[in-house]
């Protein structure tokens, strides 16, 4: 079963389109990295796949209708938005008592487990945390909820090196295993591209790729191109050039490697690297992208 | 309509997870009640400070006038030998009693008001609305739960709070008594404080749940409505439409409905005989009361503008 099912979804600021005309599968058991510049359309998309704004189209997440279920939806669905969401004056014991008393898949001995690894103190405030330790207690609920979905919106901005490693290895340790599906969307993509199974760029409101890692790995190849085979690589069209160390480093998508690598090094590039290759060096301007 | 969406929940969770089937049953409404007054800890600090600041004064002026008896005056709520006069007696005995009723519901009235402008406003200023969203409790559990907390939880801590405050000053009182060789029965027969009680949850009951729920409920919209200062947004249209009224009707209805609603007009019909509502002598009249058409008038508003904010909250995300 698909987990989250789009058809046409759109969904308009006045004049400004936010979404316009989605279509989007994403099957159970996936990673998917969502990113997008500023703008983009992200938090529209997660906010109408949450069931927090209402929306044109059709959406089926985990075949419920987000917008009039949302409640419901919520048993089998956990979000983190950013790090600024749980209450400050609510202490530690308090917010567990409360997820536990309204949550039926909430299983409070494994947040407390997870709580035990932490520095985080039971009868602490939120607002006496500090940022890493606020992001550690939401994770330490979201984690012990045996829910389908997890959303994460920008969930380690703001955090140091340390927690947001720490953040991801929990999540893929101790979470994920393949009847689940995490959706998340960041800037730091460099942390999250061994994390992901499946990546989407959005931009203006459209999905402007989706594939799988997998696919990503075979279908984009990175050449530091030798100088004088410059002329040769540039005529394989490549999407992108840059510059870099006095080289040129050459973007291409859906060349044959093998071919590629009689003109110098091929690796396969980094998710920032086409980010802004298809994105364009305008924010918020895409050039024509091969789906 | 909880209930069944948990059993139709129930049902579906059986077949898809049998392990969740023992699992306990989920009370979203009675936690979220529980949830604001852990926020909102007011509701019972306050009335605890003026209940402490009355039993404080009423130590202190005991002290005093035991003080002015040793050196021969004569405490004056205890005419030594003199024939009873129940009425006048009971009036002079319950006074302080009266007023501390009076001071505590004055406090959690202004605590239910402010509690109501911020109940949904908050959540939006400090983005937990995002957390809250996030968890299986729907917009109208945790409005409603919201709701209770003024017309219900509020009216009956401040009879709560009234009565041991009240137990507190009759003990001391009589330990003074007690102290000065005086009669504790005469000072007892003369003070008639479940009469004072019963009269008290009366007025809770009808003034302070009743027929403020409109007023509650129209600041809990408001909550769920403005951006920024609801307090400003709760009070000056209020004022623009009498003011409106009044330059192209030259009438006063609109203003005069406000304030009959808001000064007193519970006491109209569900007292007679009495200038206050703790007024001892007053009598009740619940059946006016239960049958005029202001209070069901008032309920139905209650009842659209809660409904108003259920759908405000679905939504609005943070501010």
């Amino acid at each position: 079963m698909a987990c989250i099912e789009a058809r046409g979804l759109h969904k308009a600021f006045g004049t400004t389109v936010a979404l316009d005309e989605v279509n989007l599968h994403i099957d159970e058991g996936r990673i998917v990295g969502l990113i997008g510049p500023n703008g983009a359309g992200k938090t529209t998309a997660l906010n109408a796949i949450l069931g927090l704004t209402p929306y044109d189209g059709e959406l089926k997440v985990l075949g419920r209708d987000p917008w009039n279920l949302r409640d419901q939806l919520m048993r089998d669905v956990s979000f983190i938005a950013d790090v600024a969401v749980l209450p400050p004056w609510i202490r530690v014991t308090q917010v567990l008592d409360y997820v536990a008393g309204v949550h039926p898949h909430f299983d409070r001995a494994k947040s407390e487990a997870f709580l035990a690894k932490t520095a985080i103190k039971r009868g602490s405030k939120v607002r006496e945390l500090s940022k890493g330790m606020i992001t550690q207690l939401h994770l330490a609920i979201v984690m012990a909820i045996d829910a389908k979905l997890l959303v994460l919106d920008e969930p380690t901005l703001g955090l140091d090196i340390l927690y947001r490693k720490q953040f991801y290895d929990s999540l893929l340790n101790d979470y994920f295993d393949h009847n689940r599906t995490i959706l998340v969307t960041t800037h730091q993509v460099e942390e999250i591209q061994d994390v992901l199974t499946d990546l989407m760029f959005i931009n203006r409101g459209r999905i402007v790729l989706s594939c799988t890692m997998d696919e990503f790995q075979s279908r984009y190849t990175e050449l530091m191109v030798r100088p004088e085979q410059l002329a040769a690589a540039r005529a394989l069209k490549p999407i992108r050039e840059r510059q870099a160390l006095g080289r040129s480093i050459l973007l291409f998508n859906s060349v044959d490697r093998q071919q590629l690598a009689a003109l110098g090094e091929v690796r396969t590039p980094s998710i920032a690297d086409l980010f802004v290759a298809l994105m364009g060096d305008k924010p918020g301007e895409a050039r024509g992208v091969a789906q | 309509m909880n209930a069944q969406s948990n059993a139709m929940h129930e049902a579906v969770v059986e077949s898809v997870r049998p392990e969740a089937a023992v699992m306990p049953t989920k009370r979203p409404f009675w936690w979220s009640v529980r949830r604001e007054l852990w926020e909102n800890r007011s509701i019972y600090l306050a009335p605890l400070a003026v209940s402490g600041l009355i039993i404080l004064g009423s130590l202190i002026s005991t002290v005093r006038a035991t003080q002015n008896a040793a050196f021969g005056f004569v405490i004056p709520s205890a005419h030594n030998g003199a024939p009873p006069v129940p009425d006048g007696i009971a009036l002079h005995h319950i006074q302080p009693f009266n007023f501390a009723a009076f001071l505590l519901m004055g406090t959690t009235l202004l605590v239910a008001i402010f509690y109501s402008l911020d109940a949904l406003y908050g959540e939006r200023r400090d983005r937990s609305i995002l957390f809250w969203k996030s968890l299986p409790v729907s917009d109208t559990t945790a409005v409603l739960s919201k709701a209770v907390v003024p017309i219900v939880i509020i009216p009956l801590l401040t009879f709560a709070f009234t009565v041991v405050t009240q137990l507190v000053m009759l003990l001391i009182k009589m330990m003074a008594l007690l102290a000065a060789g005086q009669s504790v029965a005469k000072f007892w027969a003369g003070l008639s404080l479940f009469h004072l009680w019963g009269i008290t949850l009366y007025h809770l009951v009808t003034g302070h749940a009743l027929w403020y729920a409109p007023m509650f409920a129209y600041l809990l919209l408001v909550s769920a409505w403005a951006r920024r200062a609801p307090f400003l947004w709760a009070t000056l249209p209020l004022f623009a439409i009498s003011v409106l009224e009044k330059i192209t009707f030259n009438s006063l209805h609109f203003a005069r409905m406000l304030g009959d609603r808001f000064m007193g007009g519970a006491e109209n019909v569900s007292f007679t005989g009495g200038d206050m509502p703790l007024d001892p002598m007053i009598h009740l009249t619940p059946g006016r009361f239960f049958s005029a058409p202001g209070l069901w008038a008032g309920l139905a508003a209650a009842a659209i503008f809660l409904a108003v904010a259920i759908r405000l909250r679905r939504y609005r995300g943070p501010i």
